[in-house]
């Protein structure tokens, strides 16, 4: 038994090989070097020390950058679940067909090319646009408003670009929780906002922190989305690390922005991960 | 079996519960149809029947889960028709017991006072008294996921009762259990249910669960209430050739009616011989193709006689099965008969291939329906 087990293992080992490999090659190698290239003190080379972190964590600039991406995150995380949640709710309670419908307009933005979709926004959010023209169609305002290159415009297309990967997960926690519950819930005199309060929204904790972590993980880091109907007047940290590396050519300044944004989200994602631990702590019965 | 009396006392807590021509209809299909029960305070009826044959339904229907498509749900004679659920009192054990699985077993009992907005301190000694009246007084800590099948369905009895409920609803709440621990839990409900004098309301596919446990039982069959009576008449006297086959076991026999009256009727088997039955159910003529249904213990095996009217056959079988011994006979027509004898009366299996006669061993046993 103990042989076949053994057995088994090795050759799992062996069919992943690779992909670790890829792995080995392709991100853990690149990651050590530009953790090695954050050392070097000066973008010619040469010596190695912690000046270009104290240089980002010294400078109000830069930490400013960090702030408003991982705030911006957190925006659009909140933004997302919020609309989120009522439509996994709404797939929840669907018969078949309706059901097959939600699921196709939820995975629609992951059918289209994210360049495409973020152009559809500065269409939608622009001067001309169809927000502005309907407002001011309506008379509710005269001149129109500024929507695209501001940070709601970039929060508004963030989370819709990033909807699937909320309302997913949530629509996966909402299916296991036993129907009866509801029905339990109900017949012991619980209202449906008592019932919605008291036992689905614990029972789906686990879907909502798995949403919240993809969503936010991707909304930091969504470069194009935030570049393009951000604007220029507003940076985040992806953009700032293009431009230093790519416009600047300091390597070195990039790759310690790098990681310490690396550092940053990592720290996020564990907070998320301790909160799916605990709540799944009553998921699952 | 244990039943218990159908005049049994009604309880002043009971609540009446009246079914007054429940049908449901899903699309074309009709899941419930024109079903009418008039259930005491105190009762405890059993809603039997195959899977699909409406109890569920019922069930929901009486719970407030489903709008019915036309009767009445009256309890305590005042009509709970456009009432939501949470606002019916009535208690719910569901099969899989549904115990909030987040919630402690205490919080899991409190869980209706709390959302009748009783104080913690009076919700916290309630729910002590429910689980006390279980039996789990001292696990009030732990999570359902702590407690083994028979104590999840404890909690969920007390959590059931803890809002002191007008309408107990059991939905197959033995499913789940091994055998031994159905029977305690059945005795234990039973208790609870007397103690607490609850008009209870018991979904169940299981026959012996119902007539054990219920003081009337209603078999339900494709939507339509065959028959609303106490267990030992579902049993003695069913009313049709469905209960009959569904609760215990039956052999069918094809006949012709030779008389009947009121109190009986006799009958020429295909198979041989003449057998005097129960009154036939229905609008039956003499002549009329029928169904005799005898219980494998209405027959006892005899040696073949001279006599030509009597029901012959062959013995393909037998089986000593603890305290009965049952037979399986080849009749005249073909049929196999099963015919189960107490081991005191029969000590000897009868070999295959033995001729023998059967004889019911009291007349007006066999049960007579139009042939199907």
């Amino acid at each position: 038994m103990a042989a076949t087990l053994r057995d088994v293992t090795t050759y799992d080992l062996k069919l992943a090989a690779p992909l670790a490999a890829g792995f080995v090659l392709f991100f853990v190698t690149p990651l050590v070097i530009l953790l090695a290239l954050s050392f070097q003190t000066d973008p010619q080379g040469g010596h190695y020390g912690l000046t270009q972190y104290v240089n980002f964590l010294g400078d109000s600039f830069s930490l400013g950058v960090l702030g408003s991406t991982l705030w911006l995150g957190v925006k659009v995380t909140v933004l997302t679940l919020l609309l989120g949640y009522p439509v996994a709710w709404l797939h929840q309670r669907s018969p078949g067909w309706a059901r097959g419908l939600i699921m196709l307009l939820v995975l629609l933005p992951l059918l289209t090319s994210v360049v495409v979709r973020t152009f559809a926004w500065v269409v939608i959010l622009g001067r001309q646009g169809i927000v502005n023209a309907t407002l001011s169609w309506i008379g509710l305002i005269d001149t129109p408003l500024k929507l695209l290159y501001t940070e709601g415009g970039v929060v508004v297309a963030l989370a819709q670009v990033q909807m699937p990967l909320m309302v997913l997960p949530i629509i996966t926690a909402l299916s296991r929780i036993d129907p009866n519950f509801a029905d339990a819930s109900s017949v012991l005199g619980a209202g449906h906002w008592r019932t919605f309060r008291k036992v689905i929204l614990p029972l789906s904790l686990p879907g909502i922190v798995a949403g919240c972590l993809l969503t936010y993980a991707a909304a930091i880091t969504a470069f194009i989305t935030q570049s393009l109907i951000g604007g220029g007047q507003m940076l985040f940290m992806p953009m700032y690390i293009y431009q230093q590396a790519s416009t600047l050519q300091n390597w070195p300044f990039a790759a310690a922005i790098s990681i310490v944004f690396l550092v940053s989200v990592l720290v996020v994602v564990s907070i998320f991960n301790a909160l799916g631990r605990l709540s799944r702590g009553y998921a699952n019965a | 079996m244990v039943s218990a009396s159908p005049n049994g006392p009604a309880s002043p807590r009971g609540q009446t519960l009246l079914l007054d021509g429940i049908t449901q209809r899903y699309g074309t299909s009709l899941a419930v149809n024109e079903v009418t029960l008039d259930i005491r305070g105190g009762e405890l009826v059993a809603l039997l029947g195959p899977s699909g044959c409406g109890k569920t339904t019922l069930l929901r229907i009486i719970a407030g889960f489903l709008a019915q498509t036309k009767g009445h749900v009256m309890v305590g004679g005042k009509s709970v028709d456009g009432l939501p659920p949470n606002r019916r009192s009535v208690g719910i054990v569901f099969q899989n017991y549904a115990l909030f699985p987040h919630m402690t077993v205490a919080e899991n009992v409190a869980y209706g006072l709390d959302a009748r907005g009783v104080d913690r301190a009076t919700q916290r000694s309630e729910a002590q008294r429910m689980l006390d009246l279980v039996k789990l007084g001292h696990l009030g800590d732990r999570t359902p996921r702590q407690l083994s099948g028979g104590q999840q369905q404890r909690v969920a009895l007390a959590r059931a009762l803890a809002v002191n409920p007008s309408i107990l609803l059991l939905d197959e709440p033995f499913a789940a259990l091994d055998k031994n621990l159905r029977l305690d839990m059945q005795i234990e409900v039973k208790r609870i249910q007397r103690l607490s004098g609850i008009t209870t309301i018991l979904v169940t596919h299981d026959q012996e669960e119902a007539l054990s446990m219920a003081d009337r039982v209603a078999v339900l069959s494709q939507g339509r209430l065959e028959q609303f009576s106490p267990p030992t008449e579902i049993y003695d006297a069913p009313d049709s050739l469905f209960v009959n086959t569904f609760v215990g076991s039956a052999n069918l026999l094809g006949g012709v009616l030779v008389d009947s009256d009121r109190s009986a009727g006799r009958v020429r088997l295909d198979a041989g011989g003449l057998i005097e039955t129960r009154a036939p159910k229905g609008d039956l003529q003499p002549g009329s193709r029928v169904t005799v249904c005898l219980r494998p213990e209405h027959l006892s095996v005899d040696p073949v006689g001279d006599d030509a009217e009597t029901l012959n056959g062959v013995v393909e079988m037998g089986l000593p099965l603890g305290a009965t011994v049952v037979h399986e006979i080849r009749v005249g027509d073909g049929t196999a008969v099963k015919v189960s004898e107490p081991r005191i009366q029969r000590t000897d299996l009868l070999a295959p291939g033995t001729p023998v006669r059967l004889a019911p061993v009291a007349p007006r046993l066999a049960s007579v329906f139009a042939a199907a």
